[in-house]
C-alpha cells in the first residue's frame, strides 16, 4: 500500500516484530550465532520508526544479559556463544536503546574491550587475535558509549587507523588493504569519536565517497561494483561525518532505497527485487534517516544510534 | 591416537544421535527463553548437531569425536564463530596435524569464500605453519580470486601472507595477469600499488614510477571509462604535485581521451586538477577545451579551469554539488 516511492513503515515493523518461522530458512541457520547483532539491527529500526515499544524491553534486556560472560566482561552473539567485541557493541547499543546501561558492570565490560588493544594500536576481535579496522571502530564506539574511552591508548589507536589510509583518501581493513566503504565508515567513525578527523583529507575522501553513487542512484562500496542498500549507511554516514553529504544526489539515493522494499511483506533487500533481510532493512531505514526522510527519527552517524539515544547518553548528568 | 579424521562415512551423513561413539552424550538444547526477540526456527538435523555440540562444548571435551562434531556444525553454519573457537582449542589439545586442518578449512572456504571465520582460521594456521606454506596459501587465494577476483577476504589474506610469509617474486606478474583479464578490477589495481610500494624486490615507488605511468596510461587509453587506473595514476604522484604537472604523459592522456570522447568525466577531472595545480596548457589542449565549450552554448566562456568545471557540472549531474564546490576553489 502507499504510492510508489514511499516508505512502507508499517510493513517493515511487522516484518521485524514477527520474523517468520520457516524451518528451512537459510537466514535462520546463519543468523543464530549473531543474534545480538540481529537484535540491534531490528530494534534500532523499530526505534527509528517510532515503534520500539512494540517489544518488551525487560525481555530483551534479560536475553541480552544471558549473552554476557561475567568472567571476561564480553558478550557473545547468542546464549552459549563465546565473547566477541562485535556482539559486545551490539549488546551495549541495544541497552542504550532501552536506556538500561545500568544493568552493566561497566568497568568489567570496558576492561574486556580495552584488553583487546594490541601494541601497534590495532584491536583484535577476541582472544583469537583477528585484527581489522572494524574492531578499532567497535572498541572505540563501545568505550565511548560507556564513557571509558580513556582506558585505551587513544593516540596509538588513531595512529593505527591512519596507517590504514590509502592514496585515494579511503581506508582498508589493514594497512595496504583496498579502500572499502564499510572499512571507511569504521575508520572515519573511530576518528570522529576520538576527535581525530583532522587526519582525513575531507575533500579527497569526500570525492571518493560521492563517486560511489551509480547511475541507478544507489551507492556501491568500491569502484566498479554494484550498488547495495547497505552502502546507503556506510557511505552516507561517512560523508556526513566529514561534512560532504551534499556531494551526492540524495533524492536519487532515497528512490533507490525505496525501490528495494518489499511493500507487501515488509523488509528491504540489497538491491531491487532481491530477497529481504533484517540487515538490509536496518541499513535502508538508517540511510533514509540520515537523509531526514519524514517519519524516521534522526540518527547519529558515528554511533549508529538514534540521535535522542546518543543525546541521552552524552548530555544527561549521570556519567 | 591417530590423527583426527573429519567425516566417518563419506557416502552418507550419519546424524549424531545414531553414532555409537556419541551414545553416552546427553545433547544440550539451545536456551532460547519463552519469547525470543528475533525468532529463529531451526532445521531438525541442524538442531541435533548443535545439541550435541553444546553438550561436548559444555563438558570441555577435547577429543576426536568432539572435533568431528565441530566439523558437522561448521558444515551447517560456517559462520558460527564459537564452533571455530572450540575447534581450535581441540586442535591444540590434540596436537593435531595442521596441514590436514588447512586442507579441511580450504574445502570450507571454497564454498564460503566471504566468511570471516574461515579466513581467520586459515590465518591462525598459517601463522603456526610459517613460511613453508606461503606458496600453497598464494595458490589457494589465486584459486578463490579466479572465481571472484574482487573477494576482499582473499585479498586481505593474500596481502597478509606476502608481508608475513613472503612470496613477492611473481606478484606483479599476477597483477598484470588479473588486469589483462579484467582491467576494471579495482582490487588488482590496489594490489599493484601494494607491490610497487612494498615489495622488497622491486625498489619502491620512485624507482617504479616511470614504468608504472606507462603501464597505466596504456590501460587508460584502452578503456578510458575505468575509474581505477585514473586514481592509480594520480596515486603514483601522491605528494608530488610538481612532478605530476611536469610529466607530459599525464596531460597527454587526458587530451587523447577527450579528443575521442569529450564527456569522459575521469579525463576532465584529472585535467581540472592539473590546471588547478598550475599546468600551463598546450595550444592543442586549449583548443580541445574551447571546442567543447563552443559546442554547447550553455557552457560559459571563462578561464580554462572554470570552463572544464562547467563541462563537468553538465556531464556529471549526479555530482553537480561537488563540481560546484570545486569551482569555488578555482577563484584564485
Amino acid at each position: 500500500m502507499g504510492e510508489q516511492g514511499e516508505l512502507a513503515a508499517d510493513q517493515h515493523v511487522r516484518y521485524i516484530v514477527t520474523a517468520e518461522k520457516k524451518k528451512d530458512s537459510f537466514e535462520s541457520l546463519v543468523m543464530e550465532h549473531l543474534r545480538a547483532s540481529g537484535a540491534y539491527w531490528g530494534l534500532t529500526t523499530l526505534d527509528l520508526l517510532h515503534k520500539l515499544h512494540a517489544v518488551d524491553s525487560a525481555e530483551v534486556v534479560d536475553w541480552i544479559m544471558s549473552c554476557y560472560h561475567p568472567e571476561s566482561g564480553g558478550f557473545g552473539g547468542n546464549v552459549g556463544h563465546d565473547p566477541h567485541v562485535l556482539y559486545t557493541l551490539s549488546a551495549v547499543q541495544v541497552l542504550c536503546l532501552f536506556d538500561r546501561l545500568d544493568v552493566l558492570d561497566v568497568e568489567k565490560v570496558a576492561d574486556y574491550v580495552t584488553g583487546l588493544q594490541n601494541e601497534d594500536g590495532s584491536f583484535s576481535g577476541d582472544m583469537w587475535g583477528e585484527v581489522d579496522t572494524r574492531f578499532s571502530y567497535i572498541s572505540i564506539c563501545t568505550l565511548s558509549l560507556l564513557h571509558r574511552l580513556h582506558k585505551i591508548n587513544v593516540d596509538k589507536a588513531v595512529e593505527y587507523i591512519v596507517s590504514c589510509k590509502n592514496l585515494d583518501g579511503g581506508f582498508g581493513a589493514m594497512p595496504g588493504g583496498e579502500s572499502h566503504a564499510g572499512q571507511i565508515f569504521c575508520c572515519v567513525g573511530a576518528l570522529a569519536i576520538t576527535g581525530s578527523l583532522h587526519h582525513i583529507d575531507r575533500d579527497l575522501l569526500g570525492w571518493w565517497l560521492c563517486e560511489r553513487q551509480c547511475r541507478d542512484g544507489g551507492l556501491n562500496g568500491r569502484p566498479e561494483k554494484l550498488a547495495d542498500v547497505c552502502y546507503s549507511w556506510w557511505v552516507l554516514s561517512s560523508l556526513i561525518m566529514i561534512d560532504r553529504v551534499h556531494w551526492i544526489d540524495k533524492e536519487k539515493l532515497a528512490k533507490f532505497i525505496l525501490n528495494c522494499q518489499d511493500k507487501e511483506n515488509g523488509g528491504i533487500s540489497d538491491r531491487p527485487d532481491n530477497a529481504v533481510d533484517i540487515y538490509h532493512t536496518y541499513f535502508g531505514v538508517a540511510g533514509l534517516s540520515l537523509m531526514e526522510y519524514p517519519g524516521v527519527k534522526p540518527m547519529d552517524p558515528a554511533y549508529a544510534l538514534p540521535l535522542d539515544v546518543v543525546n541521552r547518553i552524552f548530555l544527561s548528568k549521570q556519567q | 591416537m591417530s590423527s583426527p579424521d573429519e567425516e566417518e562415512g563419506v557416502d552418507e551423513w550419519v546424524p549424531p544421535s545414531r553414532r555409537p561413539e556419541l551414545a553416552d552424550v546427553a545433547p544440550l538444547p539451545q536456551g532460547d527463553g519463552p519469547c525470543p526477540v528475533v525468532a529463529i526456527a531451526y532445521r531438525d538435523d541442524f538442531r541435533e548437531v548443535m545439541d550435541y555440540f553444546r553438550a561436548l562444548y559444555a563438558a570441555g571435551e577435547r577429543s576426536p569425536r568432539a572435533l568431528r562434531i565441530t566439523a558437522d556444525a561448521i558444515d551447517f553454519n560456517p559462520g558460527n564463530y564459537t564452533v571455530w573457537h572450540f575447534r581450535r582449542v581441540i586442535l591444540e589439545a590434540l596436537d593435531a596435524d595442521l596441514i590436514q586442518e588447512m586442507n579441511f578449512v580450504d574445502q570450507i572456504a571454497e564454498c564460503n569464500a566471504k566468511n570471516y571465520q574461515v579466513w581467520h582460521h586459515k590465518r591462525w594456521l598459517a601463522e603456526k605453519l610459517g613460511p613453508d606454506v606461503a606458496n600453497s596459501e598464494h595458490e589457494f587465494t589465486r584459486k578463490i580470486l579466479y572465481d571472484d577476483a574482487k573477494n576482499y577476504h582473499a585479498w586481505s589474506h593474500r596481502q597478509w601472507v606476502l608481508q608475513a610469509l613472503g612470496g613477492w617474486e611473481s606478484e606483479l606478474q599476477y597483477c598484470n595477469q588479473l588486469l589483462e583479464e579484467d582491467v576494471f578490477n579495482n582490487s588488482a589495481w590496489n594490489q599493484r600499488y601494494l607491490v610497487v610500494t612494498r615489495s622488497p624486490i622491486l625498489g619502491g615507488l620512485v624507482t617504479m614510477r616511470d614504468s608504472e605511468v606507462d603501464y597505466t596510461v596504456e590501460a587508460i587509453i584502452a578503456n578510458p571509462q575505468n575509474e581505477s587506473p585514473w586514481r592509480y595514476l594520480r596515486g603514483l604522484y601522491k605528494g608530488d604535485n610538481t612532478l605530476l604537472v611536469a610529466d607530459d604523459r599525464i596531460s597527454d592522456v587526458c587530451l587523447k581521451v577527450l579528443n575521442n570522447d569529450w564527456r569522459c568525466i575521469f579525463a576532465l577531472g584529472l585535467l581540472l586538477e592539473l590546471l588547478r595545480m598550475g599546468l600551463q596548457p598546450s595550444d592543442e589542449l586549449r583548443g580541445t577545451i574551447e571546442a567543447i565549450n563552443n559546442s554547447d552554448p550553455e557552457i560559459e566562456h571563462t578561464d580554462l579551469a572554470t570552463a572544464v568545471c562547467s563541462i563537468l557540472q553538465k556531464c556529471d549531474p549526479l555530482r553537480i554539488n561537488y563540481w560546484s564546490w570545486y569551482r569555488t576553489t578555482l577563484s584564485s
